[in-house]
């Protein structure tokens, strides 16, 4: 059954439901795969598209979900989850602990897989769908997708002599998503896990679409140390590039347009360019360029600060 | 109950009676009508089921496959760039072993954009590891929805099933058909389960990855199954005859073929009209034939070089052409008369593309033309060879007459 009570070190349970998997050393998107479904319990029916973690965990003969679990195709994350919803309610078959959970990362969310996610939410269907952003297409060897931020060296955004890595800026899938009306949307990064356990939580609490959008580091993509994951996940929200913040949409909150909240203001914020700098997809940037993003942030912060509860 | 029907109202009250629990539907010309009857039936509540508009072909095969996933019988349709673009789901869908049935309305492919019907769209995708079906008329169109649950979600089968008219020639044009009592198509049609599905007592995970070392075996056992589906038609259309008095003929239909020297090989509702012509030219004691394919998938080559075994000449007419190479209903019955040792000289029409009529004028000339290549052929094998094999009709060059076509020849 679904977690109850507050989720922390001494209530999480042993039980394992994602184990025995391939990932690499430091991997966060299996961290927030493996504490989500802590959360969800065994119930959770699971669906993974290309990516990571159906790469690394759906492995015949060598499966690693304890939950019902499939493959989708790249692009349908969210349509198969309507399918096993409508599927599991038309048969009285669902359980009512049951959370039909999407784990997608950030190409198979932001880029393939938006189009479904929208019609899903849309829909208003039933389903909880957790983007692991590792900020680019990880598995077929760091590739960049729209949610790799501006500046960061992949293997499709060389920093050479003309250009210093990815040109774009992160899309910003929280607020496409909540721009939907979406019963429950929220932020959350594994370096702060009983946040994301939290939101998991309460997400499956919902009834209707909610979305969940969990930075997960790639040490293997970020250049960066196997035992830096969780402190770089910590650091990216200390220094402003990215927020814990939550929306609940109109049938939620009962406010038209719904109400958009930061969960965490830092009083200061840690360096932005500590963060960069300890990681290797980074090390091209400029001086100038460190401060761009920098002056990104706080502009960032201003306008959300000033609109958000 | 005999109803003035089109061919998309007879699709839809057939999947009515079939009773889906999930239906997911995208709107796509000509297949609209049935996914609107149906939004209508489970309005009014003749029909329980999930209707999920869902926002793209990609999402309908998707959501119909998470959904037999947790073994729910799921019925969704499409066609033409519709079936292209949810393609890669085929794939899945096949490979999963899920059973779920599709209706398509066949119909031209891009560019230059059509709407009007050909066979493009399906015959693109045999690979896919679906079960194909043609429907040559309304009737058969709903005893195919009845049929086709019957047939995949066997468990010798376990294989999605897509039925295929004719985009406007079937789908928008009305014939009177028999709609089944719902009593009647629940003896025929018992609930589905099977042992493919997510079970909360015993979880486990479906639709994975398998390497080098055990992909062929999938590959095997999806092979066989299709193998193993040609039994379970002819099972599944002897029970049908038991309930509902309609007989079906097995994968192909063979008209006035028995003793016939030319024989046209066809695929959907063009059938009807070389039948007529067969009528016409028999009465004029021309010794002609009609073969109609009815599966594409399993392909009955067994069937197809049994019934062809002793003609003169062949030829195959299709809406269809694989460019570069010939219609793919030739490449496939070459291949079935090759492997059946039948020799007989077949020619490749290539018609009706993009919505283009058939005439039974020209028809008439497709038999013409085969009694004179296997005059030709029995009396000059070389220049047989010459001949064009792919003739596309309503093009002056190459010509369709066989008068013209020997005159290239000399």
């Amino acid at each position: 059954m679904v977690m109850q009570g507050k989720p922390t070190a001494a209530s999480i349970g042993d039980d394992e439901l994602f184990f025995g998997h391939k990932a690499c050393a430091g991997c966060g998107g299996s961290l927030a795969v493996r504490a989500a479904l802590k959360v969800l319990g065994p119930q959770a029916v699971c669906a993974l598209p290309a990516g990571c973690m159906s790469a690394v965990g759906f492995n015949f003969p060598q499966l690693c979900f304890a939950n019902n679990a499939m493959i989708t195709p790249f692009a349908a994350t969210a349509a198969v989850l309507t399918g096993i919803e409508a599927g599991l309610r038309a048969q009285g078959k669902k359980p009512e602990d049951c959370t039909v959970v999407g784990f997608a990362g950030d190409g198979g969310t932001a880029d393939i897989g938006l189009q479904a996610l929208s019609g899903a939410i849309d829909r208003n269907d039933d389903i909880l769908y957790i983007c692991y952003d590792n900020e680019a297409y990880m598995n077929t060897g760091i590739q960049k997708s729209s949610l790799t931020p501006f500046g960061a060296k992949t293997t499709t955004t060389p920093a050479g002599h003309n250009a210093h890595g990815c040109l774009t800026q992160k899309k910003n899938l929280f607020e496409i998503v909540a721009a939907h009306g979406i019963p429950y949307a929220a932020t959350a990064s594994i370096g702060y896990l009983p946040d994301f356990m939290e939101k998991v939580q309460k997400a499956a609490s919902i009834p209707g679409t909610k979305y969940i959008h969990v930075i997960a580091p790639c040490p293997t993509g970020w250049g960066c140390a196997v035992d830096e994951t969780v402190e770089l996940a910590k650091e990216i929200v200390d220094c402003g590039l990215w927020y814990l913040a939550e929306y609940e949409g109109p049938t939620q909150s009962g406010q038209p347009g719904g109400v958009f909240r930061l969960n965490k203001r830092p009083k200061a914020f840690s360096s932005v360019q500590d963060y960069l700098k300890r990681q290797g997809r980074f090390k091209a940037l400029t001086e100038e360029e460190l401060a761009m993003v920098e002056q990104g942030r706080d502009e960032q912060w201003e306008r959300i600060t000033s609109q958000w509860n | 109950m005999k109803q003035f029907l089109s061919g998309d109202e007879a699709l839809a009250e057939g999947v009515r009676l079939a009773r889906p629990q999930v239906i997911s539907a995208y709107p796509i010309t000509p297949q609209t009508v049935v996914v609107e009857r149906l939004s209508e039936m489970v309005e009014e509540g003749e029909l329980q089921a999930e209707y999920v508009h869902v926002e793209s072909e990609h999402s309908a095969l998707s959501c119909a496959m998470g959904a037999s996933a947790t073994g729910a019988r799921t019925f969704t349709a499409t066609s033409s760039q519709g079936l292209l673009y949810m393609a890669e789901v085929l794939t899945y869908a096949a490979g999963g072993r899920f059973p779920i049935v599709m209706m398509n309305a066949n119909r031209a492919t891009a560019l230059p954009w059509n709407i009007y019907g050909d066979q493009r769209d399906s015959l693109a995708l045999l690979d896919h590891g679906w079960i194909q079906a043609y429907a040559k008329d309304n009737q058969e169109a709903l005893d195919l929805a009845l049929m086709a649950y019957r047939i995949a979600e066997d468990p010798r089968v376990s294989t999605p099933f897509m039925i295929n008219l004719d985009g406007f020639a079937l789908t928008h044009t009305y014939e009177t058909v028999d709609v089944p009592e719902q009593s009647q198509a629940d003896a025929y049609l018992p609930p589905y389960t099977t042992s493919n599905r997510f079970d909360f007592g015993q979880p486990v995970n479906l639709g994975y990855s398998a390497g080098p070392e055990y992909n062929r075996y999938y590959k095997y056992e999806a092979h066989r199954a299709l193998e193993a589906t040609a039994a379970v038609i002819e099972e599944a259309e002897a029970q049908f005859t038991e309930v509902f008095g309609r007989p079906y003929s097995g994968m192909i239909e063979a008209y006035q073929a028995e003793d016939a020297e030319y024989i046209l090989v066809t695929l959907g509702s063009i059938s009807g009209l070389v039948a007529q012509v067969v009528d016409k030219l028999r009465a004029q004691g021309q010794a002609v034939g009609m073969v109609r394919v009815r599966y594409m998938r399993p392909f009955p080559a067994a069937q197809l070089a049994q019934a062809l075994d002793s003609c003169r000449a062949f030829g195959v007419l299709e809406k269809d052409i694989s460019f570069g190479a010939e219609g793919t209903l030739f490449t496939n019955v070459c291949s079935a008369l090759y492997q059946g040792g039948v020799t007989a000289p077949g020619v490749n029409v290539i018609g009706g593309l993009g919505g283009d009529d058939i005439t039974d004028g020209q028809i008439e000339a497709i038999f013409t033309e085969l009694q004179q290549r296997a005059a030709l052929s029995e009396a000059h094998q070389e220049v047989q060879e010459e001949l064009p094999s792919v003739i596309f009709l309503g093009i002056e060059e190459p010509a369709v007459s066989a008068d013209s076509a020997r005159g290239e020849v000399h």
